[in-house]
């Protein structure tokens, strides 16, 4: 390429296979992410305007908008509102006990900060199910707690079950997704700007609402998705943890699926939910501006 | 950060009483299922003395054995494609610039945000068709086939995001410096950014069979007969009540994450950078 002559057309041709060569690289990729993602998404889609027969099967053809009248029920929206409100509040409740706790982290001496780090991304890592399995054991009639409360002269521990139990098994699973974002933010912040804030005689409480807090603002907005969005769609914690009369929106979208067979309305009702989901996350993106 | 006043210490004693409490919350429940998982009794919670019936009733059942088998070849197999999609897919999106590539990060990043559920759905919808449409010509079923390709579904949007910001980290003078001392592209690639990239690509490739080896919504949705993974098994357990037998299953499929995370860390250790998952 050095000894060519560099006029723009050959620049520009240069330019074109550079190109070319790019999309073909990632080809295999994104040929099978329009086949085995963006199809489906569109199959669902398709489906959610269909009709359902009275034996449950899906009628592809006298396509209609029931489905959709459906999703903005009453029941629905009670169902909803439930998840919302659940996932809301998993969501403070990440934030309250996480955001001090990032804080105290990010502000060791560097050799206790690996160490500390190391022991939220073991629980980060571990198997999701089984750990909402162990918060199911230990809260159990006959479980540990139950137990320990018993030998102590008190009551047996009946929050099984109840939404209580929904929201401390949501906290238990999500709250590293709220610290492991809050401790970036917190550990790339310029130190120096919080002293000059001492300096100028701002109290402590002062310094951190003015300087620390706002400086850390991307954390908290990139925790606060990455908790309510699995949050709001949960499945397998209400499963285990909830009562069989809390539905929430996870085992509803299920239900119409494996038990209610309703395909349609099952497809509308998750259309709906990713909107949601997609307009919390261009919400994180216009605040936060950082990816994943 | 050091406090002469006393409200000062008082935030700072909070502060660490706040990480404790939070650390034994965490812990806890799992600690607790550990000794538990080593509890002769039938009644779950009640203590009687130590033994390891529970491990071996597990080893003797065939239910799990047979979960165990299909999860680790849907892993498998899972794991490897979807790392060398997801890696050509960062060295696509971070080293070249093409018409069409906004549309083709909305599709890279989309399998993230989505909830499982919502993928589950899209999944089985798609399945059912095309075994449908297939059946003309051949008989094709729900099974490890489709769990399989479900998984390398979600997993290359996030091998894909790990592998990026390792490319992000690398300077492309590199490459262009391998490219003037006459080294073909695929030399370059081969011999310059493939070593420098590995840790990611390594990265990406323990998070996509973690998730694998932890999905229970994606894969219970297209599962068929015979083809269940020990999370859905476990789970459909679960659901029914606390066995002794649950407990020792938890426990080894905790063990296995753990190490996964420890390699994982150690990886991390080598190449000198955290995870990008921190960040």
């Amino acid at each position: 390429m050095a000894t060519e002559v560099a006029t723009v057309e050959l620049e520009e041709r240069a330019k074109r296979a550079e190109s070319r060569r790019g999309v073909l690289i990632g080809a295999p990729a994104f040929l099978y992410l329009i086949l085995f993602f963006a199809l489906p998404l569109l199959i669902v889609l398709v489906y959610s305007f269909a009709s359902r027969s009275s034996t449950g099967a899906t009628i592809l053809g006298n396509w209609n908008l029931n489905s959709w009248i459906r999703v903005f029920d009453s029941q629905v929206a009670q169902i909803a509102w439930r998840s919302l409100w659940l996932a809301s509040l998993t969501t403070v409740f990440c934030l309250v006990f996480g955001y001090p706790f990032a804080y105290w982290i990010a502000t060791r001496s560097d050799r206790a900060r690996g160490v500390l780090l190391i022991l939220v991304m073991i629980p980060f890592w571990s198997n999701f199910l089984v750990r909402t399995y162990a918060i199911r054991f230990l809260m159990g009639v006959e479980g540990p707690v139950s137990i320990v409360s018993q030998a102590l002269g008190g009551e047996p521990i009946r929050i099984l079950f109840t939404n209580t139990a929904i929201l401390i098994g949501m906290v238990y699973g999500y709250i590293p997704f709220m610290i492991l974002p809050l401790y970036a933010a917190l550990e790339r912040m310029d130190w120096r700007l919080v002293e000059a804030a001492r300096d100028l005689y701002a109290p402590g409480w002062t310094a951190f609402k003015k300087v620390t807090f706002p400086l850390s603002m991307p954390g908290v907005v990139a925790g606060s998705v990455l908790v309510f969005i699995p949050s709001l769609g949960a499945y397998v914690i209400p499963a285990i943890l909830g009562g069989s009369n809390t539905v929430l929106l996870g085992d509803y979208i299920v239900s119409q699926f494996l038990s209610a067979r309703n395909w349609p309305f099952g497809s509308a009702l998750s259309t709906a939910v990713m909107i949601v989901m997609l307009a919390a996350t261009i919400f994180y993106f216009r605040r936060g501006g950082r990816t994943l | 950060m050091t406090e002469s006043t006393t409200a000062g210490r008082w935030s700072e004693r909070l502060l660490g009483a706040n990480g404790w409490l939070l650390y034994l919350f965490l812990y806890v429940p799992i600690f607790v299922l550990i000794v538990f998982s080593f509890n002769d009794n039938q009644r779950v919670a009640v203590w009687t003395e130590f033994s390891f019936r529970w491990y071996g009733e597990m080893l003797d059942n065939d239910a799990v054995l047979r979960a165990l088998r299909n999860t680790l070849i849907v892993a498998a197999v899972a794991t490897t494609i979807s790392t060398i999609l997801g890696t050509v897919a960062a060295l696509s999106m971070e080293r070249y610039r093409f018409r069409g590539q906004r549309s083709a990060d909305g599709l890279l990043y989309l399998p993230i945000i989505i909830p499982d559920v919502t993928m589950a759905v899209m999944m089985l919808l798609f399945f059912a068709q095309a075994i449908n449409i297939a059946s003309h010509v051949v008989r094709l079923n729900f099974g490890l086939g489709t769990i399989s390709l479900a998984h390398i579904a979600f997993n290359i949007a996030y091998v894909a995001v790990v592998v990026r910001a390792r490319l992000a980290l690398m300077e492309p003078q590199l490459e262009e410096a391998a490219a003037d001392l006459y080294a073909s592209k695929w030399q370059a690639f081969r011999r310059v950014t493939l070593p420098l990239i590995m840790p990611g690509v390594a990265g990406g490739a323990l998070l996509a069979l973690t998730l694998s080896l932890d999905d229970v919504v994606v894969t219970s949705f297209v599962s068929g007969p015979g083809s269940t993974t020990l999370p859905v098994y476990v789970f459909g357990l679960v659901r029914r009540g606390v066995t002794p037998l649950i407990n020792a299953v938890s426990v080894v499929m905790l063990v296995a994450s753990i190490v996964l995370v420890g390699i994982s860390l150690g990886l991390q250790r080598r190449s000198g950078k955290t995870s990008p998952l921190i960040e």
